[in-house]
């Protein structure tokens, strides 16, 4: 067994058990903080296929942006001083069947099916190559993609502060 | 299962990563439960099209659908979590199941 081989099981744990985290835990504040360990995991995984630029990019937006915002969510959302920090889960039973199921299916799928191979010419960095294929193959998608973050941040703004109707016995939450 | 690291043992991983987010997304009440299932579901799709750019018939153009995938992941959770704030301050709640009225 390679050093590589060994890097890659040391992620893949590290990534599937924090994945169980997140989902099994009663606390959410646990559930988020596993979810660090989960996108770290999969920017290890990352790294090992080649995609540096990716890894990076998984970390900044992830951990540094979504996390965060999920974190301010929990936050803002669960009644800390009550303590009801505790999430309640509906028809567990039922789900763990089917998901266990859909799990061993597509292990099976994946395991089965002959994929066609070709390994990827071996490049110093990613970076210049994904940047030229932004600016030349997929220029149309990333200006598309400009428009949405753009209409994101407008439209959260926007629906997050909404102001409410005067008079009502919840105006004065208006911000 | 050859003990030599391939595509089959990152496909194992993401189909391992989807089935906690269907999981997740199915089974918890509280919506921002809802949407770290729904990051788990986006994070093995990425795993699954960086495998195949690495190992597959993908090449870079794999990376690059990574690329509008995490957009697009955080353009959601950004949107989402204005909706579930709007939802806790008007009916003081955010479990999906007790949230059951379209207006006030």
């Amino acid at each position: 067994m390679q050093l590589f081989d060994i890097v890659f099981y040391i992620f893949a744990l590290i990534t599937v058990v924090s994945g169980f985290v997140v989902v099994f835990s009663k606390n959410i504040v646990y559930s988020a903080f596993s979810l660090l360990f989960t996108f770290f995991g999969v920017a290890g995984l990352y790294v090992l296929l080649n995609a540096d630029f990716l890894a990076v990019t998984q970390l900044l937006i992830y951990v540094g942006g979504i996390l965060i915002l999920l974190l301010f969510g929990v936050m803002l959302t669960s009644k800390v001083i009550n303590v009801q920090m505790k999430t309640g889960t509906l028809q567990t039973f039922p789900a763990v069947i089917l998901v266990a199921g859909l799990a061993g299916v597509l292990c099976g799928v994946f395991y089965i099916t002959d994929w066609k191979r070709a390994t990827l010419p071996e490049l110093k960095s990613t970076a210049p190559k994904l940047g030229e294929m932004l600016m030349t193959t997929y220029l149309l998608p990333f200006e598309v993609a400009s428009v949405v973050l753009l209409v994101a941040l407008v439209g959260a703004a926007m629906i997050a502060r909404r102001e409410r109707p005067v008079g009502s016995e919840k105006s004065k939450v208006k911000s | 299962m050859p003990l030599q690291v391939g595509l089959t043992h990152y496909l194992f991983i993401s189909a391992i990563l989807f089935a906690l987010g269907i999981f997740g997304v199915a089974t918890r009440r509280n919506a921002i439960m809802v949407l770290m299932g729904i990051e788990l579901i986006l994070n093995s799709a990425n795993i699954n099209f960086i495998a195949f750019s690495r190992y597959g018939a993908l090449n870079l153009d794999g990376q690059v659908i990574a690329i509008f995938v995490i957009i697009l992941a955080a353009s959601e959770a950004v949107i989402a979590l204005a909706i579930v704030l709007n939802i806790y301050k008007m009916m003081n709640t955010v479990n999906i199941d007790e949230v059951d009225k379209l207006k006030e």
